[in-house]
């Protein structure tokens, strides 16, 4: 029935924009191929993961049997993580023997950004090149992380085996992983393994929504270019309205058809599979097992207890007033991919804008598409982008010019060929962030972040600068502000968590929450995006959506936010001025609200 | 007399040139493409970083006592075969060919009517017979 089952080769990798259904998608067909009797270790790259949930079983770094299902493994590999085991092999054997401040500073040089990363990047391709692990399943399947960092780590084996090829000096910037430089073969085993077609299938997970098509687009042609062509295409939630007088539901039917139709000729070239809209969350492994299967028409019970849409929270507009009291500030918008970051962060700024309040809006996600969201200029918004490409390339350049008159040839081709380094990218995206961060005291910012695992190691690299500045300044006497400083005063940032009111989105943003406070940045409010609670469909599957969301929106009040916003699902992708302002304006606005009209 | 064995340890930092780190320190390239030049010389030159080697650290005793009475202000610390001959400071490129008796590296702009001048893009490969 499904063709990324018929052949399954021994590696299978789910990507797709956040929140399409990759972690379900995979578990799913985890699951049936293990039913079918093959040995299956599903492993998730994400440092988010929730692998665990929707498996019911808690994963470790090794290999773990997934309790009710034979011949199942699950494994996390959290980079955190990697890089703490990593961190201690280094330092472990020299605690007691060299000073405490010896081995303080060690750490601190250990904790940055690209430690992360490459301790990541190091686990994924060891499994991938272990011809234990191999040996021992018939199918390894990736859950991997969104698009952006996953292209960043399915294209890390070639970026590091060109890096360890070109580098005539033997490496002297492999970054704090100098030892990973012994582990060439293993590079080019995981590189040779990704472009295999016999070897590696990619399934392209997708919404019937034009952005996530697009977005399967995009890493359709990326990761051709890198040699991996065994595609395949997986349209997850499909949905056909049952109750035909619903305009909100029928809507959405005609939304995904017409995405689906519009879809770009290259993708659609691929071989391809439907999956219909269920009206549960995919949790559990009773769940799972339905995932490739008809949607049953015995939901209908479940909505019994129907009493109308949720009217208890404000919406975005709220926000809106307050930071315009202010005047200034940074309003960073976080949360998975998927949420609905981008459009969140061009609804508030364009209602912001509207008051006539000049506004900068600004985004670090490699994905997104402001301008596309937006339509056309809006008075009064500026709209701004960190392309980390083009970030580093204008860093390189700056040091090089800056260096130039220092220093001699040998020198300049010393430093050109270490900003070759795939730690440079970090280093320029955290500059421009910085700038950003530091430009909200004079002015409005909005920011729509890249997704949570990106955004997160660009917060632990603020924390490495953090300490080193502070260090610094505590021997010069000199005072500075950090960028970490500005994000953890309330008074200069606001930080919004973005949700949608199901379960694995709900706890990922608490997760993300607590990260957060990790870094003693306290978040101000959550928005729950995309509610069909918040509407008044009667489609009974949409019905049922919405039931099972008031759990989730009772679980945000009162566990997880200070405060809430809740935003109405919308028939179409809002974009331009219009739609924006009334998505922010929400429930509140009963003359322009779109649900009103559509009921 | 050429004393041919010099040895350098780092600070705990992210690479030898430091570009991985919040800030390029030019100082650190210098250094390093000093050290690139005395290793051409015919230098055993050997560098270690403390993040990276702490073995190295603590296996010296004379750089782990260093380590224990000055901490990180010792560093870099650097030694000429069992000597140490500098702490706490990256020595120009003078001191440097002093130290393992050579004249000092020519200065780039006194070097343009050399063989170096062009040679200079595929340094790294084996000019060491050019200068």
């Amino acid at each position: 029935m499904m063709n990324c089952l018929t052949h399954p080769t021994p590696f299978l990798f789910f990507t797709g924009k956040g929140g399409v259904g990759k972690t379900s998608s995979a578990c799913a067909t985890a699951l049936q191929l293990a039913r079918d009797g093959k040995r299956v270790l599903i492993v998730s790259t994400d440092p988010a993961s929730n692998l665990d949930t929707v498996l019911g079983t808690d994963l470790l770094g090794t290999p773990t049997a997934i309790a009710g299902a034979p011949n199942l493994f699950g494994l996390n590999i959290d980079p955190e993580e990697a890089a703490q085991a990593y961190r201690e092999r280094v330092i472990g054997p020299y605690r007691g023997v060299l000073p405490d401040s010896s081995i303080a500073s060690i750490e601190e040089q250990l904790s940055g950004a690209c430690t992360v990363e490459v301790a990541a990047f190091d686990e994924f391709t060891g499994l991938m090149s272990d011809p234990a692990t191999v040996a021992g399943f018939d199918h390894i399947i990736f859950d991997t992380a969104p698009t952006g960092h996953t292209l960043r780590l399915l294209q890390l084996p070639a970026a590091w085996t060109s890096f360890i090829e070109t580098n005539e000096r033997g490496a002297s910037c492999l970054g704090p992983l100098s030892g990973l430089k012994n582990q060439q073969e293993r590079y080019a085993e995981a590189l040779a393994a990704l472009s295999d077609a016999e070897r590696t299938t990619l399934v392209l997970v997708s919404r019937p929504e034009r952005s996530a098509l697009n977005e399967a687009e995009r890493t359709r042609v990326e990761l051709e270019k890198q040699g991996v062509t065994n595609q395949f295409l997986l349209v997850n939630g499909v949905f056909r309205a049952t109750d035909r007088d619903d305009a909100l539901a029928v809507h959405l039917e005609e939304g995904g058809q017409a995405a689906l139709a519009a879809m770009p000729p290259g993708l659609r070239a691929l071989r391809s599979f439907e999956v219909p809209l269920k009206p549960f969350n995919l949790v559990g492994l009773d769940a799972l097992a339905s995932f490739f299967s008809p949607v049953a028409k015995d939901f209908a019970a479940s909505t019994a207890g129907h009493r109308g849409p949720i009217a208890d929270f404000p919406s975005l507009s709220t926000l809106a007033d307050e930071v315009a009291e202010v005047g200034h500030g940074l309003v960073m918008f976080m949360g998975k991919g998927g949420v609905g970051k981008t459009t969140m962060a061009a609804a508030f700024a364009v209602e912001l804008a509207s008051r006539g309040l000049p506004v900068h809006l600004t985004t670090t996600d490699p994905a997104a598409h402001l301008e596309g969201t937006l339509a056309r200029e809006v008075d009064n918004l500026r709209v701004s982008r960190i392309d980390p490409a083009a970030e580093t390339e204008s860093y390189q350049q700056k040091i090089i010019e800056r260096s130039r008159d220092e220093l001699d040839a040998d020198a300049m081709a010393l430093l050109e060929e270490d900003l070759r380094s795939p730690c440079t990218e970090e280093v320029a995206v955290f500059h421009a962030f910085s700038r950003i961060v530091f430009s909200a005291k004079r002015e409005i910012v909005v920011m729509d972040t890249a997704p949570t695992g990106h955004t997160l190691l660009l917060l632990d690299t603020a924390g490495s600068y953090h300490r080193e500045m502070t260090r610094q300044a505590g021997s010069g006497g000199v005072k500075v502000g950090t960028p970490l400083m500005r994000l953890r005063d309330p008074e200069h940032t606001r930080v919004v968590v973005v949700t949608l009111a199901e379960t694995t989105p709900v706890e990922e943003a608490a997760h993300l929450q607590q990260d957060l406070r990790r870094a003693e940045i306290e978040p101000y409010a959550w928005v729950i995006n995309r509610s069909l609670a918040a509407t008044e469909v009667t489609d009974p599957l949409l019905r049922a959506r919405a039931e099972e969301e008031k759990a989730q929106i009772a679980t945000v009040s009162s566990k997880h936010a200070h405060r809430v916003y809740l935003v109405p699902w919308a028939a179409e992708e809002p974009t331009g001025e219009e739609e924006l302002r009334r998505l922010a304006r929400g429930a509140d606005d009963t003359e322009t609200a779109a649900l009103g009209e559509a009921s | 007399m050429t004393t041919n064995n010099l040895t350098i340890y780092d600070p705990a930092m992210c690479c030898s040139t430091g570009v991985c780190g919040p800030d390029v320190d030019s100082k650190l390239v210098r250094f390093s493409s000093d050290l690139d030049w005395i290793a051409k010389q015919g230098v055993d030159v050997r560098r270690f970083n403390l993040a990276q080697e702490p073995g190295a650290f603590a296996e010296d005793v004379s750089v782990k006592a260093v380590l224990e009475s000055q901490g990180d202000a010792g560093l870099p610390l650097i030694k000429l075969g069992d000597a140490v001959v500098s702490i706490g400071t990256y020595p120009s490129r003078d001191d440097l060919a002093r130290w393992v008796g050579l004249a000092a590296k020519p200065e780039p702009a006194a070097t343009s009517s050399g063989c170096c001048g062009p040679a200079k893009s595929q340094a790294g490969k084996d000019d060491s017979s050019c200068c």
